[in-house]
């Protein structure tokens, strides 16, 4: 009875949050100019909903592993409810990228419909009317917070999930969407991403491209701020850190990809595919997605120095040269230090640098100023922002949620995943060890991995777990029912070396 | 080496299968499983996260399908009739006979029935092979009530997919705490507590007399020896398992419990062998049982064979002895030798107990040579290499407990009980 009770309330909650959403898109179809009052209605039934949902369906469960039914149910098991929902985020990715105007978009500032409803809060907040990325900012941010504090119900029982959700809450909330927000309230001349101080090559690609070099550079002692942070931070702390802790310091604690994954995508986590052929497909794609956007750089860069506006005084010939021996010195610190562990992965990285080299010697040999092999380095850019930017990691990226699990711009798309991947495999204390013995490959661990890493694999056979794309979310341990994995720091000399104790009968060990 | 002689093995559950994959690794002979229940290896562990809807079934086969074809590891699914030692002969149901050279039996356990009335009657099953889950899941939707006989680890897994499903589960146990035959009595303690703050109806010191049916054979209920009428849909039998030998009995095989093996895993007949669950050690080893029907000694047999198959005589010799289960939510480990009911005179014991939570550590110890017999552990994760380690070379309770920090494998940032653990160990007191 008890049961049928819950049920019911359950339901109900999630009724009024689909009420909520439902109430948010009603200016669209009768075109009217809607109140701050409807946004707040609306935006209330949503949180409503989630939180009631989350309270009601966790609150009577004791503390503990909460995957009962993910794949009898129609959301979680691309049935019915999941198509429905891929279809809805992959129409609102496709009309915020290509078509704001169906939202109620207008560039003079007099919006209507959907994105006029967001004009009170944008004006609150940075003075200005709303555009479809403000209105897409506030949702996306809305999303982490109530399906993160769903997923903090659902893992109560975990200390370091709730550290890393917490976290992953915050930077979205304060550094992805207020603080830019407010900073631009507080500077209205100074351009947007003069603001986003997370912002980190190469996830932002655009970082050395000239309009948001120029922005930081013309942003006075905002900007300058800004690109010091920016190029610290790819330089000098994400190194660091990824040395210390291994990749998931970013792409599980603070990226805002990585939040929404976790969060909103947790109920898709077990839908990624764990085929080896689409482990294949994955490290070519990631790397080449990561070569492109090396070379997409450098040539804006290298273009840049060629116009009359170069800001820096650096010289075509002087910048490629610089580039030459930059990769040259991290492709010779690899062979001399890590000649013995290149496998699959670290050859590929090779092959990526080596191709890089030789498209700065084709820029230097081949093109003239604005001229890259015939095409104009802008020309690529543009591409690379539709295909990379907008297919890959909104549409494909979340759209396919349901269909494809919640990290596929994680795994096939991110070029910072790549990089911060491949100083993980090579360079990193982090590491999942496996437990001796106690494995029962029963599975749990790579049915949960929303990477697709085949944990199993490794647990069964007691071999640490050192993978480029492993994110560090730590749900494997956390399902795994006999204690057998831990997310840890150590010895980075060691760390796949396995233990010289038996995993079965006291004698050499055999497994491999 | 190539060597063409068929290693042909009966069963692909973990420990046919470890046995097929080392063998492999050194040896390119022909290599053919046989199994009646599923053509692939898969985790039987793992069943009750079919049902729990945790898992596909697809993702219970730890190898992709690939994998047999490119190690040359031929997979039949077919049932074993019998065979003719004389011929090296193995004699299918559907297939032509298997010629071999190496023939090793490795067909697992089956569920016991006691022969209670009404123990055939349909709704009524043991949980071992993947039909039985197929017939659950068949079943499921008749069910609104079931009632699970036998407190161990099967039964509890029962309850617990049961219970995921919302059906109504009484829990009859034969003794007066939940698997006390093995866990000391505060360690059963805290799990009676859990199972019933899971809504679970739990009946401790209960027995079934029958099995209650309709005139369909259905099973609608059971009385037990008090005498007490429980209505229910189906009736769970995990009173534990014995070797799936029967098919054996009347063979050249030497039988007793299981296939009589001796410490190379060789049965009576010439290169016939027994592994896993179906063997039987015709001599125990010291402090262990005849029949090991756990998942880590089948993987250790498997790798024992593989060596004596692959030139290299090995007697199955496994290290000190661990287990490790998962009570709906409280995970279990166990390391080295910790009793039930322990005889002062050989083994001392002292435990810590969370007051609120469901954590509790339990160390044995020699009261002699103050030596680590073996520890407990529920809701806290350990790291098997160390207690490996301190058991296999000895250490004293004191130091173990002094450098248990090395010991522990909880996820970072784990609220520690360590330093209170530390604060009130006093080895003298056993509890």
């Amino acid at each position: 009875m008890s049961f049928l009770f819950n049920f019911q309330i359950k339901h109900f909650f999630s009724a009024l949050g689909w009420l909520g959403l439902l109430l948010l898109f009603v200016p669209l179809s009768f075109s009217i100019t809607a109140s701050i009052d409807a946004l707040w209605l609306s935006l209330g039934l949503m949180s409503l909903g989630v939180i009631g949902y989350s309270w009601t369906e966790y609150r009577n469960q004791l503390p503990g592993i909460k995957n009962n039914g993910v794949f009898t149910k129609s959301v979680s098991a691309r049935g019915l409810w999941g198509w429905g929902v891929g279809l809805l985020l992959t129409a609102f990715y496709i009309a915020i990228y290509f078509y704001p105007e169906i939202l109620g978009y207008r560039s003079d500032g007099n919006n209507v419909g959907v994105v006029a409803l967001f004009d009170p809060l944008s004006r609150g907040l940075n003075g200005n009317p709303a555009t479809q990325w403000f209105l897409y900012g506030t949702l996306y941010t809305l999303a982490i917070l109530l399906f993160g504090v769903k997923f903090l119900l659902k893992y109560r029982h975990s200390r370091y999930q709730t550290f890393r959700t917490l976290t992953a809450m915050f930077f979205q909330l304060g550094f992805a969407f207020l603080l830019p927000e407010l900073l631009t309230l507080l500077h209205p001349d100074i351009p947007y991403f003069a603001k986003d101080f997370k912002n980190m090559w190469p996830l932002n690609y655009y970082f050395f491209e000239e309009w948001h070099l120029e922005g930081m550079l013309n942003g006075g002692k905002l900007g300058a701020f800004t690109l010091g942070t920016g190029l610290v931070l790819i330089f000098v702390i994400s190194p660091l850190l990824t040395y210390r802790y291994g990749k998931r310091w970013y792409c599980s604690w603070v990226c805002g990809c990585g939040a929404l994954a976790e969060t909103a995508g947790d109920p898709f986590r077990q839908l990624s595919s764990k085929k080896m052929s689409v482990w294949k497909l994955e490290r070519w794609m990631v790397h080449g997605v990561l070569v492109f956007v090396t070379l997409t750089t450098l040539a804006v860069l290298w273009t840049l120095l060629g116009s009359p506006k170069n800001p820096t005084g650096i010289s075509q010939w002087a910048f490629s040269v610089g580039a030459i021996l930059f990769f040259s010195v991290v492709l010779g610190a690899i062979w001399f230090w890590k000649r013995q562990e290149l496998d699959a992965d670290a050859r590929y990285a090779l092959v990526g640098i080596g191709l890089i080299l030789l498209g700065i010697f084709c820029f230097q040999a081949f093109s003239n100023n604005n001229n890259l092999l015939g095409i104009s380095s802008y020309t690529v850019r543009k591409w690379y922002g539709f295909g990379v930017g907008a297919v890959f990691s909104g549409v494909l990226g979340v759209g396919f949620y349901p269909l494809l699990g919640s990290r596929v711009w994680c795994r096939f798309g991110c070029p910072m995943a790549a990089i911060l991947g491949l100083q993980q495999r090579l360079l990193s204390r982090f590491r999942i060890t496996t437990n001796g013995g106690q494995c029962i490959s029963c599975g749990n661990c790579s049915t949960y991995c929303e990477m697709g890493i085949d944990v199993r694999s490794y647990a069964q056979k007691g071999q640490n777990i050192v993978r480029s794309s492993c994110v560090g979310c730590g749900i494997c341990s956390e399902v795994c029912p006999r204690g057998v994995l831990k997310l840890e720091n150590g010895a980075v000399e060691k760390r796949t070396e396995r233990p010289d104790y038996p995993l079965g009968n006291l004698m050499d060990r055999l497994n491999d | 080496m190539v060597d063409q002689a068929a290693l042909v093995i009966v069963g692909n559950g973990i420990a046919g299968t470890t046995l097929a994959r080392q063998v492999r690794k050194s040896s390119g002979r022909p290599i053919t499983i046989v199994s009646e229940e599923h053509p692939y290896f898969f985790s039987r562990t793992a069943l009750m996260y079919v049902y729990m809807g945790h898992m596909p079934f697809e993702q219970l086969e730890p190898y992709e399908r690939s994998f047999w074809e490119g190690n040359a590891i031929t997979c039949l699914q077919d049932r074993v009739i019998g065979f003719d030692a004389e011929q090296k002969q193995l004699f299918l149901s559907q297939g032509e006979p298997l010629a071999y050279s190496d023939l090793v039996w490795a067909v697992g356990s089956q569920p016991n029935r006691m022969g209670w009335p009404g123990e055939r009657a349909r709704r009524v099953q043991g949980l071992y092979h993947k039909q039985d889950l197929d017939q659950l899941e068949a079943w499921s939707p008749e069910i609104d009530q079931a009632v699970i006989v036998g407190g161990g680890l099967i039964g509890i897994e029962l309850a617990e997919m049961l219970h995921s499903r919302g059906k109504k589960v009484t829990f009859l146990v034969r003794e007066d705490s939940f698997w006390n035959t093995v866990l000391p009595s505060e360690d059963s303690a805290m799990l009676n507590q859990h199972i019933l703050n899971h809504g679970i109806d739990l009946r401790l010191g209960t027995e079934l007399e029958r099995i209650e049916t309709d005139a369909d054979g259905n099973a609608i209920g059971v009385i037990t020896t008090a005498g007490e009428a429980i209505s229910c849909q189906y009736v769970g039998l995990t009173v534990g398992v014995r070797p799936n030998i029967d098919f054996l009995k009347e063979t050249a095989l030497k039988t007793d419990r299981g296939l009589l093996v001796n410490r190379y895993l060789e049965t009576n007949l010439p290169q016939v062998y027994a592994l896993g669950d179906c063997a039987q050690q015709q001599e125990p080893l010291p402090g262990r049982g005849a029949v090991e029907a756990v998942w880590y000694t089948g993987r250790m047999m498997g790798e024992t064979l593989a060596q004596t198959l692959c030139g290299q005589p090995t007697a199955y010799q496994p290290g000190p002895w661990f287990n490790s289960a998962k009570f709906f939510d409280i995970e279990y480990q166990t390391y080295g030798q910790v009793s039930a009911q322990p005889n002062p005179s050989h083994e001392m014991q002292w435990h810590w107990q969370h007051p609120s939570e469901n954590r509790l550590l339990r160390f044995a110890y020699d009261p002699t040579t103050q030596h680590l017999l073996g520890v407990n552990s529920f809701g806290m994760r350990l790291r098997h290499e160390v207690l490996h380690h301190w058991l296999q070379e000895g250490i004293a309770i004191e130091a173990a407990v002094a450098q248990f920090a090395m010991a522990q494998f909880d996820p970072e940032f784990t609220r520690n009980d360590l330093p209170e653990i530390q604060r009130v160990f006093q080895p003298q007191n056993s509890h």
